[in-house]
């Protein structure tokens, strides 16, 4: 974010934050089992930092809720993401941002299938397929300047 | 000649006989006039002019060491004489040249330097010396040398003009330690500061102190000296930006380290920015206005932090309120004026981009510029704020509108800088009808944003005269009511509640005219539901900070007890208690104004009291129960009693006390409201719980009194509160009871009546206690806590007695486990009663004091009590712990630690729980005892967090979240293990579980990764 680099899209469009989520009566309650559901998802992925912005993915719209669906009962999750602008150099860090935010936080019995919304990217495919492709996601995790990087997007900043 | 001997033998040692203490000894003498300096330096006289330097530099060391000491007795002709020896000495042998130095600076320090000395001492230090090679502390002999002459011969060296500058310049040019630089600023700031002649080595001055700009500078750890990089910073920040001779150099060297990668190096520059504008004025700005400008607003525009930001912001305050300062000639045109639109051309056109990123940094770096002065936020607002209202005009989306009415309020708040000054009007003025006209009809829009921005926007305006009108006024009344009455999204009704407030304190007349009657006519009209009411009775507390308002809002909430007595409007009990609350908020603004303790005294308690005697007569006659009769009510009637009496002055509140006291313990009804009583009734006698649970209310009224206030009939009180306390069936009434008992207790002066109370109590307590019966016990038990906690607080010396009582009874095999709860009210603050608002005499720190008496008993007794009765010890010492000071409980945290963990192990729910509440913040700064107890602690809470208790889960999930903020080096051998222990919560039934597991598993994760920690 120096000065002297120049940003690939300087003055994106902001949408608002969605609140916390309310507590409810029966979340307080021990006796009551709250499956994993698209909310609680969203969540979990809303307020990963975008690599160039001091911006959440939420607030550039890159991830919605309703792009969201889990099915946990049969222990499924998919997640679409949409990038800013369709030539987004970025778009392989963002899913994979995504992709591993979720490896951390599901239980392992989940299926995670992380993708471009269809028709937003210039290169689409190429994208899924890298995010689909459980050794590549592996041995990028490897490399340390990309673990770095994905690290920052997931830290969280209300600390 | 004894004394010369002597002398000779000193020297003779100190000089071949290599003897250091000798210096010593003859400063000593020269100090206790055994030897003159004269005498000295003719004994010394061989080993000056030797013509060996070691033997040289062994005599003047061992002269300037005793000049060190003795300088302040020695006369101007010594002083004179001395200089000329040690400045012919400056030619000498390199080895020789420390001492010289130290001499010199210990005559520097004279009070008696002959004229004309400074000028020829530092000509022949600058002329003999070449600073930059000599070693560490000789160099800050010269710059001690410099600073003392700067303070006592500030004309002579001002004689030596351009000369001196250069001196310094040169002896300086090179510096690199740190504690050296420290006093090298200190030199240039005086030379600054005190108008020396710069002549024409400004720009060397400059370069010579610039060159450390931005300082990098970290110290080493462990730095015996304590230098930190903030006050070198701000040392060197001194020097630079102290003249304005300096700005052609200052200002581009800043535009250049502006384009640095270093976020330090930014924050520095803009603050060093900052700075420049309190001394500059606009002609040394003027030429790098663009420059300047360009760099802050790119910084502020693409920045992800926050520091950054605020610091580029102060920056373009202060230059703005530099340009602003500056006179206007009639032939040249306005500075402010010229940077001002070129702020705007870039700024503005964002503005009309509500939905883009740039938005926001361009409205704040906008807000900077107009809240510098009251002439950069006329010049702004009229360029801004049409655009904005036309825009929110023509707009239509929600989140759109609420973006430019967010920008907009940033405009309306005046900051101190922008503030008009008395006879100039706000900058506002022009568009006061347009800008209300948008605030009423965001508060018409239905998106609970808007209405919220709306409310913000309407008290920045409320709170500056002359921008809202009368008519105004009563439509954001109107306005406010309205949303009160249908708006159920609880932040909007926050937003309300708290501009109803502010504008209330401002505008009285208008809530009480058109708001307060409106509220009373739908809370009484019995056909609203529940939550609207609830709003509306909040809203009348928040409105009631003026005497007037009180005098209409009070009387409302009186009338719904009073109807919600006769059943006729169906309130719920927590709806009343609701009420009640609202009452307390009011209650306490008669701590500020006195008319307001005088009306609740008057009006709002005799009613009170009336109320619930009637309730509860009524509940004993036919049965009828009441809300008034219902202990949440009543305990939320408590505190609106006693925050009123505990506001009375002394007068009303003797006769509150007076008449409190006559109505408890002889029936005397006269002074409440529609006496309509049965005479003699006998409220302290035991009888059914409704009516002697009103004790509380006595409670109320009389312990909350100020300590100088004197309660009648003290005695015949105290007792009929012991017998009811320790003879009353019910619950609620026996323990109000002993804690009216304990709050009088905890007034009573000293002396001997309070001892025979006491050896009364004390008596009576340990023959309930022998009782058989559980019921009696737990009466005893009751009363001995608060009389031990009304003693503790005041540091009586028989506390320790009862509290010794309390410790017994933790291995009480029936009373154990309330004993041990009851710590938690021994240390924690009580809500009614024994509290500092209620005027309660309790000295400072005594949870510490009951702490360090006592910790060592309960560990003791921990230590030998029989395994199942172990848990009431932790119990009790996790209540203690848990209400310490957080200071207190890291240094205790040590000899506690085994214990905690034990406590962690412990098959009690609530001890688990109360354990961990009192752990999680002492992790979050763990003390090194921890680090040998890790093993342990990690153990305990991993296997807490498949606890069956959610509560136990999620306060350990958040023990093991605080623990990973722990040095790396500790925790990162147990991060495989704990993120495998974290993956089963994961997938935990509960939601709120889960929260907790992934935002611990996430932080272990980036523990030790590249990127994370």
């Amino acid at each position: 974010m120096s000065g002297g680099t120049r940003l690939e899209n300087a003055n994106p469009l902001i949408f608002q934050r969605s609140g916390e989520r309310l507590v409810t009566a029966a979340d307080e309650d021990e006796d009551v089992a709250d499956p994993i559901d698209d909310r609680e998802i969203f969540d979990l992925i809303r307020s990963i930092n975008d690599p160039e912005h001091p911006l959440s993915l939420e607030e550039l719209n890159v991830v919605e809720q309703v792009r969201v669906n889990v099915n946990d009962p049969e222990s499924v999750v998919s997640v679409e993401f949409t990038p800013t602008i369709p030539h987004c150099s970025m778009a392989t860090l963002i899913g994979l941002s995504i992709k591993v935010k979720l490896l951390r936080s599901l239980p392992d019995r989940f299926k995670i299938d992380v993708h471009i919304t269809p028709g937003t990217h210039a290169s689409e495919d190429a994208v899924n397929k890298q995010l689909a492709d459980k050794e590549r996601v592996a041995a990028a995790l490897e490399n340390s300047q990309l673990l770095e990087v994905v690290n920052q997007c997931l830290f969280t900043r209300t600390m | 000649m004894a004394d010369n001997s002597v002398l000779l033998g000193l020297v003779e040692e100190f000089v071949s006989g290599q003897v250091d203490s000798k210096a010593a000894e003859t400063a000593t003498g020269v100090k206790t006039g055994q030897f003159t300096i004269l005498q000295l330096v003719e004994a010394l006289g061989l080993s000056l002019s030797s013509s060996q330097h070691q033997t040289r530099g062994r005599g003047v060391q061992l002269l300037s060491e005793v000049l060190q000491e003795s300088y302040s007795s020695l006369s101007e002709r010594e002083v004179e004489v001395l200089l000329a020896f040690y400045e012919n000495r400056l030619k000498d042998h390199y080895v020789i040249i420390p001492h010289v130095l130290q001499g010199l600076k210990a005559l520097t320090k004279c009070s008696v330097l002959p004229p004309g000395s400074a000028v020829s001492i530092l000509k022949s230090i600058f002329q003999d010396i070449h600073v930059q090679s000599l070693m560490l502390a000789e160099r800050s002999c010269v710059y001690n040398i410099l600073i003392s002459l700067m303070e006592s011969k500030e004309e002579e060296l001002k004689g030596l003009g351009a000369d001196f500058i250069f001196g310094f310049v040169q002896s300086v040019d090179g510096e690199r330690d740190p504690r050296n630089l420290l006093l090298a600023f200190q030199v240039a700031r005086n030379i600054i500061q005190r108008g020396y002649d710069l002549g024409k080595f400004v720009e060397e001055l400059f370069e010579v102190m610039s060159c450390y700009f931005p300082i990098d500078f970290s110290p080493p750890p462990s730095d015996p000296r304590g230098i930190t990089r903030e006050e070198l910073v701000l040392s060197l920040r001194a020097v630079l930006t102290g003249t304005s001779q300096f700005a052609e150099f200052l200002l581009p060297l800043i535009i250049e380290k502006l384009d640095s990668d270093i976020q330090s190096a930014k924050v520095d520059s803009l603050q060093t920015l900052a700075a420049c504008g309190l001394t500059y004025s606009h002609k040394e700005l003027a030429e790098f206005l663009p420059g300047l400008w360009s760099s802050i607003r790119r910084e502020v525009s693409q920045t992800a932090s926050e520091r950054v930001e605020t610091a580029g912001l102060s920056a373009l305050s202060a230059l703005v309120s530099c340009l602003s300062r500056s006179v206007l000639t009639s032939d040249s045109e306005d500075v402010l004026q010229v940077f001002l639109s070129l702020v705007l051309k870039d700024c503005q056109h964002h503005l009309c981009e509500p939905d883009l990123k740039l938005v926001w940094p361009s409205a704040k770096l906008l807000q900077a510029a107009a809240g510098a002065s009251y002439r950069a936020s006329l010049i702004v607002s009229a360029a801004i704020i049409p655009s904005l209202l036309e825009q929110y005009n023509n707009r239509t989306q929600c989140a759109q509108r609420r973006t430019l009415l967010e920008v907009l309020q940033g405009f309306v708040q005046p900051t101190a800088l922008s503030r008009p000054a008395d006879g100039e009007d706000s900058v506002l003025v022009a568009f006061q009808q347009s800008l209300c006209g948008v605030v009423f009809s965001a508060l018409t829009e239905s998106s609970a944003g808007l209405q919220i921005t709306g409310t913000r926007v309407l008290t920045a305006l409320g709170q500056q005269p002359g921008l809202m009108s009368q008519p105004d006024v009563e439509k954001a009344v109107d306005h406010l009511t309205r949303l009160i009455l249908e708006e159920d999204d609880p932040k909007v009704s926050l937003a309300v509640v708290e501009c109803s407030g502010s504008l209330a304190h401002l505008h009285p007349k208008a809530f009480i005219s058109r708001m307060i009657p409106r509220l009373k006519e739908e809370i009484l009209s019995g056909q609203s539901d529940a939550a609207v009411r609830q709003r509306c009775v909040t809203v009348l507390a928040s409105v009631s900070s003026l005497s007037s308002v009180v005098q209409e809002s009070a009387p409302v909430l009186l009338q719904v007890l009073a109807s919600a007595h006769t059943g006729s409007c169906g309130f719920s009990v927590e709806e009343v208690a609701a009420v009640c609350i609202s009452l307390q908020k009011i209650a306490a603004h008669a701590r500020d104004s006195e008319e307001i303790g005088r009306f609740f005294h008057d009006i709002i308690i005799p009613h009170l009291l009336g109320l619930c005697l009637q309730a509860a007569l009524q509940s004993r006659d036919a049965g009828h129960s009441s809300p008034l009769t219902d202990e949440a009510v009543l305990s939320a009637v408590v505190p609106v009693m006693s925050t009123a009496c505990a506001a009375l002055q002394s007068e009303s509140a003797s006769r509150m006390a007076a008449q409190a006291v006559s109505l408890f313990l002889d029936g005397d009804v006269s002074f409440l409201p529609e006496n309509a009583f049965p005479s003699k009734i006998q409220l302290l006698q035991i009888q059914s719980p409704a009516l002697s649970q009103l004790v509380c209310l006595l409670m109320a009224c009389v312990c909350s009194l100020p300590c100088s206030v004197e309660i009648p009939e003290i005695d015949r009180l105290l007792l009929q509160l012991e017998d009811l306390s320790c003879t009353c069936p019910h619950l609620f009434s026996y323990t109000c009871a002993a804690k009216c008992f304990a709050g009088l207790l905890n007034k009573r002066p000293a002396g001997e009546a309070l001892d025979a109370v006491l050896e009364r109590v004390m008596k009576r307590i340990s023959v309930e206690l022998e009782n058989s019966s559980s019921v009696q016990r737990t009466r005893a038990l009751t009363l001995l806590l608060w009389v031990s906690k009304a003693l503790l607080l005041r540091y009586h010396p028989l506390s320790t007695a009862l509290t010794d009582q309390l410790f017994a009874l933790l291995s009480d095999p029936a009373l154990g486990s309330q004993a041990a709860d009851g710590f938690g009210v021994l240390m924690s603050d009580s809500q009614d009663v024994l509290n500092r608002g209620c005027h309660a005499d309790v000295r400072i720190m005594y949870r510490q004091r009951f702490f360090a008496e006592n910790s060592a008993k309960l560990v003791e007794g921990f230590n030998s009590a029989e395994q199942e009765k172990k848990s009431c010890y932790l119990k009790a010492l996790s209540h203690i712990v848990s209400n310490l000071p957080r200071q207190v409980q890291l240094t205790e945290l040590p000899a506690l630690l085994p214990l905690l963990l034990e406590a962690l192990a412990c098959v009690d729910q609530a001890v688990q729980l109360s354990t961990l509440s009192c752990l999680q913040p002492v992790l979050l700064e763990p003390p090194e005892a921890l680090r040998n107890q890790l093993e342990a602690l990690f153990s305990r809470l991993l296997a807490l967090t498949t606890s069956p208790a959610m509560k136990v889960r999620i306060a350990s999930l958040q023990c093991v979240h605080a623990l990973s903020r722990l040095p790396e080096h500790m925790i990162l051998p147990f991060r495989a293990r704990v993120l495998k222990a974290l993956a089963v919560p994961l997938d935990d039934k509960k939601r709120l579980v889960r929260k907790e597991a992934v935002a611990a598993r996430a932080e272990w994760f980036l523990l030790g990764s590249p990127g994370g920690r």
